[in-house]
Parts: structure tokens; sequence; C-alpha cells
């Protein structure tokens, strides 16, 4: 038995039926082998949290916790939606470009009397439409994710400064502020939404035959097609659901900030929704990967952050560590990969 | 000639992939200034013989290779080349964005000082061209040439290399007629250099007008050698077929369905390259086979009829309906389905489990309103399956990429069946699997044709095609060019078959 078995999509998750004893034993300890495999990270995340606890005094407080995965929140809802694109052996390069376009929106939006709360849907489906413009160059056009998010990544961006005249548009009279700033049962609304965001995906994913789908295009494109299986429809809906995604973290930042900006917000934001899907053990050729590896991988992020501040680590530091992290992330999928039934 | 010294000795050659034994105790004997045919069917063990001698897959220990009399280790291709030995592949293994000298001397660049000197490789690649006759100059762009001349860069590498054993796989599959005789001419023209030339052919036209000496290879066993008159047709079929496996295959349903009611026709299928004109019938409840050599188009004539590629014309229908197949889920839609011949790559989701490589063709079928998957019909569904066929696994929810070849191709069968097809086109369906499965897929093919279902199979395993099928057609260069079963037609026997494939009638006319 040498296959990861966290590539599999969602249909061994219903567990054990009246088989015979030894075979409960195997799917238990598949079961468990596959939950292991998808928290791979999760002792790195747990290690790190003891260390800047012992660094510093002040990691594990609730409130500096609550920081956190206030932090992890906008990563978190980008790499939901990143994993799914990588997943088909896609890449997603737009999603800052969108998320800065969407939150201009938002913030446009939120300025029109009487109706401000419309912004949100608005900021909601540009980013869907941006999402769907790059699935249909991709699945109709046939051009390679990666040159066609490239070439949005900048366009986009363009489109956020044209939007708001190339200059911050701010609304202290936020009608969603409360996004961004309020809490619900004690903790973050920005946390709430990011969570519900990996549990839609999660159902997505494992509970319906477009899940199914992702992983088998992602796995084997040709083998997908000769099954019937819509590509075009698959990954239409990737790249759509990305981009949705891009645009609730386009509302979540400007409710954060009560203002956007198309020159700064998002910069290189897709660097690190990459990273955390590649983090989580999600699969750079695709076809193997789960979501919740992606929200260890976006928390791992987050507390790297936080904890080298708090340790007082400089700015410039920040940067060579959190690279090498993800240098070394990658060298792990490379030996994950090596050892699977991927023949 | 054969009075000379032999340039190239194999003897007791082996070879053991994991679980198969391509090749036991082959020899092979080549003297310089002949043209020595190797022939056998598909899977005989040719293509790995000569990567043994062009050092892409090393021979078990016990055999011996002498060049010139001397043992040698050919342990990669540099030290083949080195020895002298050029193999010409049928998929051709130029650059095509480079030039034609540069793609002769790819490696080996003539330089002063630290540059390339493009001036004297051009003058040296040149003269090669000039000694091969040739219309193109050393200077061309490899991608300006058609598929014979750039089979003419390859000799002509061959050649600048000093290569004294050349080998020469179907090197005539992509050329025209008037292409052809210019090869032999050229052909020819090696031999009385001197050269050895080691031609690899199915066709027996060209073995007849070429060789002098004809070795045949089958089951990775050496059968023997004909020399000069001895070669004949009919000893080489012989020779090639040879054994005798009829009652490996059990027949149940009702051999003579053939002439029963037609349930599926194809008309004029054909894409314009690879596969023209093609028509037939299949009756209800029959098994019909499609035979060919390799290259012959047979693959290609079923991913068109499934809707896998796009087709210049033909159409298809089912019960006297006409289909509009136009992509493989119009197919399976209408209950015509096809069984790759290359489950790894086409077939299979290796990293998903079992159940879900069964459900995947009828997840939509199954699901709840909204897309939601239906765990309970997929887990039946993957039981039965697997009490079906008869799928040693361990559990539905193994990966389908930690199975024998026999079980993954079980799992991909079983995929097709659920659902409910009426036309099941099988592209190999007992390749790469052992000898237990085999006759359990036979078995299967046997109840599917009693129930009525309308079975084609493609195989390149003459033995296989003969046991099972009630009928067989037979293609040749993306024809279909005969049929031996039927009513009005030659009984179904290997020799019948290999005529046809072969073209040695037309050899004989």
């Amino acid at each position: 038995m040498t296959s990861p078995n966290e590539t599999s999509a969602g249909l061994q998750a219903t567990g054990v039926t009246g088989a015979d004893a030894a075979s409960q034993s195997l799917q238990r300890r598949l079961a468990w082998r596959s939950t292991l495999q998808a928290l791979g990270m999760l002792p790195v995340l747990i290690i790190l949290g003891v260390v800047f606890e012992f660094m510093s005094g002040r990691f594990l407080s609730f409130q500096n916790l609550s920081i956190v995965m206030q932090q992890a929140s906008i990563n978190t809802v980008l790499a939901a939606g990143m994993t799914f694109v990588i997943l088909t052996g896609g890449i997603d390069l737009s999603v800052g470009s969108i998320l800065a376009a969407a939150a201009m929106v938002a913030i446009l939006g939120s300025l029109v009397p009487e109706w401000g709360m419309l912004g949100i849907p608005a900021a909601l489906l540009t980013g869907l439409g941006l999402g769907l413009v790059n699935g249909a160059l991709i699945a109709f056009a046939k051009l390679p994710p990666f040159i066609v998010t490239l070439g949005s990544l900048t366009a986009v961006r363009g489109l956020a400064r044209l939007l708001g005249d190339d200059t911050t548009q701010f609304n202290p009279q936020l009608p969603f502020a409360f996004i961004g700033n309020g809490t619900l049962f004690g903790l973050p609304w920005l946390v709430w939404i990011a969570f519900a965001v990996v549990i839609i995906s999660w159902f997505i994913l494992r509970r319906t035959v477009l899940g199914v789908h992702i992983y088998a295009v992602g796995g084997n494109p040709d083998a997908a097609r000769l099954t019937g299986i819509k590509v075009w429809a698959v990954l239409l809906f990737v790249y759509a659901f990305s981009g949705l995604a891009a645009g609730l973290g386009g509302v979540m930042s400007a409710a954060r900030l009560f203002a956007a900006n198309g020159l700064q917000l998002g910069q290189s934001y897709e660097l690190d929704a990459i990273a955390a899907v590649i983090l989580g053990g999600t699969s750079f050729v695709g076809g193997i990967g789960s979501i919740w590896g992606t929200l260890i991988g976006a928390l791992i992020i987050a507390i790297l952050s936080n904890g080298l501040i708090l340790v007082g680590v400089s700015d410039i530091w920040q940067f060579i560590i959190k690279g090498l992290v993800i240098i070394g992330a990658v060298a792990l999928d490379r030996y994950r990969l090596k050892g699977s039934a991927r023949t | 000639m054969t009075g000379s010294a032999p340039i190239l000795e194999m003897k007791d050659i082996s070879k053991t992939f994991p679980g198969v034994k391509a090749l036991t105790n082959v020899s092979l004997t080549v003297y310089p200034g002949e043209i020595h045919a190797l022939m056998g069917e598909n899977g005989a063990g040719k293509s790995t013989l000569m990567k043994i001698l062009s050092g892409a897959y090393q021979a078990d220990p016990g055999g011996e290779i002498r060049i010139n009399g001397q043992p040698v280790t050919i342990d990669g291709p540099l030290t083949a080349r080195h020895h002298g030995i050029s193999i010409i592949y049928q998929e051709l293994s130029l650059a095509p964005n480079l030039t034609v000298a540069e793609n002769m001397l790819l490696g080996r660049e003539h330089k002063s000082g630290p540059m390339v000197d493009r001036r004297s490789m051009e003058r040296a690649c040149q003269t090669v061209l000039d000694r091969l006759g040739v219309h193109f100059k050393a200077t061309t762009k490899v991608s300006e040439l058609s598929m014979a001349e750039r089979q003419l860069v390859e000799i002509a590498r061959a050649l600048i290399a000093n290569s004294r054993i050349l080998v020469m796989d179907e090197p005539t599959t992509s050329l025209s007629s008037r292409e052809t005789e210019a090869m032999f001419a050229l052909v020819r023209q090696l031999r009385a250099e001197g050269l050895a030339i080691i031609y690899i052919s199915h066709r027996m036209a060209e073995i007849y007008e070429l060789a002098e000496r004809v070795s045949v290879l089958r089951d990775g066993s050496y059968v023997g050698t004909l020399v000069g008159d001895e070669i004949s047709a009919e000893r080489l079929v012989q020779m090639m077929v040879g054994r005798d496996l009829s009652s490996f295959y059990k027949k149940e349903h009702d051999a003579h369905q053939s002439r029963g009611r037609v349930m599926f026709a194809v008309r004029n299928m054909g894409d314009g390259v690879r596969v023209h004109d093609c028509s037939f019938e299949l009756h209800e409840g029959e098994v019909l086979g499609i035979a060919g050599l390799v290259g012959a188009g047979r693959t290609e004539l079923a991913r068109l009829i499934y809707g896998a590629d796009p087709r210049t014309s033909g159409e298809v229908f089912l019960q006297g309906k006409h289909l509009s197949i136009r992509k493989p889920e119009d197919a399976i839609e209408s209950g015509v389905v096809y069984l790759t011949e290359d489950r790894k790559h086409l077939g299979l989701f290796l990293d998903l489990t079992v159940r879900e490589n069964v459900n995947i063709s009828v997840l939509n079928r199954d699901s709840r309103p909204g897309g939601i998957l239906n765990l309970k019909a997929a887990k039946q569904r993957a039981a039965a399956a697997i009490r079906a066929l008869s799928i040693r696994v361990a559990g539905d929810v193994v990966p389908v990429g930690s199975l024998s070849g026999g079980n993954q191709q079980k799992v991909l069968l079983s995929r097709l069946l659920e659902t409910k097809p009426k036309v099941l086109i099988l592209d190999e369906p007992t390749r790469g699997v052992d000898i237990g499965a085999k006759s359990e897929i036979y078995r299967l093919i046997d109840s599917l044709a009693r129930n009525g279902v309308g079975v084609i199979v493609i195989s390149s395993e003459l033995p296989e095609i003969v046991g099972i099928c009630d009928r067989v057609l037979v293609m040749r260069e993306g024809r279909l060019e005969g049929e031996v079963g039927g009513a009005g037609h030659p009984p179904v026997t290997q020799e019948n078959i290999i005529t046809i494939a072969t073209g040695v009638r037309e050899a004989a006319e």
C-alpha cells in the first residue's frame, strides 16, 4: 500500500460497511492514514506555536490567537479557492488583483446612499465575473492557466486602479464595517467567514459529484475526458470559484480597512495563497490534496508572521524565513509524491 | 557475405520485467553487408531485443553480445553508438527547430575554440547527404522536411557517426510507395557499402524484396532463421503463430449470432489521416473482433466511433437510429462505451479509490438533487462489482493504483458495465493482465454476449481474437481490408487473419 489516501475524493468518507473484520481494520487504517496525511503539517503548526510561546510568553493567549486567526482569514479564503484550482493541476495568479478590484467595487458601492449594503454583492459578482473570464480562456481557448492568470494579474490590477481613479477610496460610514471589525460569539466575523468558506469547500470537494470530478480532472485529464466528464465545466467552475473567493476576500479587506487602494491592496496575496495550498499538501500537478491541509497551511503562514513579530524578528528576516519554509514544503511535496502509486 | 565473420552476435539474451519474461535465451547473428529481417507478432520481443542492442534496456545476466568477435557490454546509448550501432526509430527523434546539420551532429558539434564551427559541420554533413543523393541541404530546418526526408536525416546521422550496424524499425510505415522505392534503393546501397542492416517489418512484400535472411521471434523466444530460398510467407506465418490455445477459450454464447439481427452499424468512418472509409455491422449478442498490425488504425477507428477524436466522415447507427456522437459523453449516453488500451494513462484515476473509479461514470445518474453524492449507492455498486468480477482487493477505499494489472482492468471494466452499455468496444482487453484474470475477462465477454450486448474486441493477440470472436474484421493501413468468419468468408484462423493483415495476398499476386 503506497498511495497517500487523502488523494481520494469523498466516496471513502462514509467509512465502514458490513465487510469482514480484516477489511474493516484495513478501512480504519486507511482512514487513519488519510487523516494523518491531510493533517501532515499539523505538527509543524503546533511546534511553531509552542516555540513562539516559549520565546515571547504571549503567543498562546486567547487574544493573540484570535488575532492570528483574523490575520489568517483573508488568506484562508483565497487559498480555499486556490485549492480548487491547484487540484485540477492549474494555478490562479490573479487573486490578489481580483481582491483589489472587488474591494474597490465594495467601497464604491457602499458610498451609494441608502443602498450601501449592495457593495457586498457587487464585489462578489466582480470576483465571480473575473474568475469566469479566466476560466473561459482556460477551458475554451485552451490557454495555459499560468499565462492567462499572469495576464489578468496585471490587467485586473490596472482595472482596480481605474475604478478608484488611482487614489485611495474611503468610506468612514461603511455599512458593513462589522464584517471587518465586529465579533460574533467572541470570535471576529472574519474568522467565521473563513471557516464557513472552508466548510463549503469541504462539502463541494467531498460530498458532490463535482468534487469527485475535480479530483478526476486533476489526476488524469485524458481519462476524465474519455470517461465523459465535462472537463471544460470543471475548469470553468474552479476558476469562477477562485474568483468568487477573491471577491469575498475583497469585501473582507474593504470592511477591515474602511478603504481600498487599487495600487497596493492585495499585492502578492496570490503568493501567500499558493504557499498555503502547497504547505497543506496539495500536489502541484493536481489530483491530490485536501481543504483541511490548506487551512493548516494558511494558519502556519499567519503564525509565522505573527510569531516572528512577537519575537522581534525584523521585517527583512521575516521574508527570508517565510520563503525558506515554502521551499521546504515543496521539497516535502516532491518527497511525498515519490512514494505514491503514481507510476 | 555469409562467408565473412559475423559483425554482431547476440547469444542467450533474456530480459525480465517485473512479472513478465519478455525475452528467453534469444540469439541473433548478423553479418556485414547483409539485410537481416526480424519478424514476429506484436509483443513477440523484437523491440525489446533492439532496445537491449541500443543500450536502452539492460539484458539479464547470462547472455552475451559480441561485436566483430569481441564481447562487449552495452550499458547505455552512448556505448551503443561507440560500438557503431544506430537505431532508426518509428517515432523519429529529431529536433524540428534545428537544421539538418545540427541534428546530425547533435552532441558532437564541431568546435573551433569555444565556438561552434558551423561551416565545418555543414561541410561534413553535406558530404554524407550528397552520398545519399538527397535533395535538401545541410542548412535546411528539419521542420521543413517531409516524413520521408526526416527519415533520411536519421540515416545520415547514423552514417556520419560511422555506424556499422543499422537497425531500421518499420521504416516505411509513413512513406508513400514512391518514397518506399527510394528507401529500398538506399538500403541496398548501404548494404553494398558493407553495413549490416537489421530490418524490422511486418510487411511480407518488403521482406521478399530486401532480406537475405529472416529471423523470427515468438513470445520472447527465438523460433528460427530462414535463408534465401527458404523464405516463404507460409513458413513465416507458421513460425510466427505456432501455438494452440483453443482450449483456453470457451464460448457459451450462440456463435451464430452473426446471422442474427443487426444492432449497430458504422458507415464510412474516417479521419482523413489514419482511418479511411470504414463500414461494418455488429449483430445482437455477437463478439466481433478487429485484428490488424500495430498502426493499422484499429484504436483510431474505435476512438472515432466513440467520439474521442474528430472525424472527417462517418455515421453511427444503433438499432436503426442515427447516433450523433461528437464527444465521449454522447457515446456513453447512447449506450456505446469504449475500453482504452492504455488503462493507466487514459483509463483509471490511479490516485482515486476503487469505489470512485467504479462509480465515476454513473455519479450523476445516482446523485441526489443539487449534485450531491449518493454515497450509499456508490458503496453498493462498488461492493457488487467487486463480487461480480471477483476483483481481488482488500477494500473498496484502496487507491486503484495499488492493484495488480488484472484487477485494475476489472475495475475499469466494471466502470463501463455500470453504465449498462448496449455496445462495448474493448481495446486490448487483456493487455498486461495475468493468465487467470485473462480467462475471467474472456468469460465476462462471453456472458455479456449471451445477454445480448454487442461486443467489439480489438486485440493484437491472434490466439485471443481467434479464440473469443465469432467474426473478425481485419484492418490494414487504415482500411477494413477483409473479413473472416462471416457467411461467405474464410473461417476464423490465425493464418487467414495474418494473410490479410500483412497483405501477403497482394504480394503473391
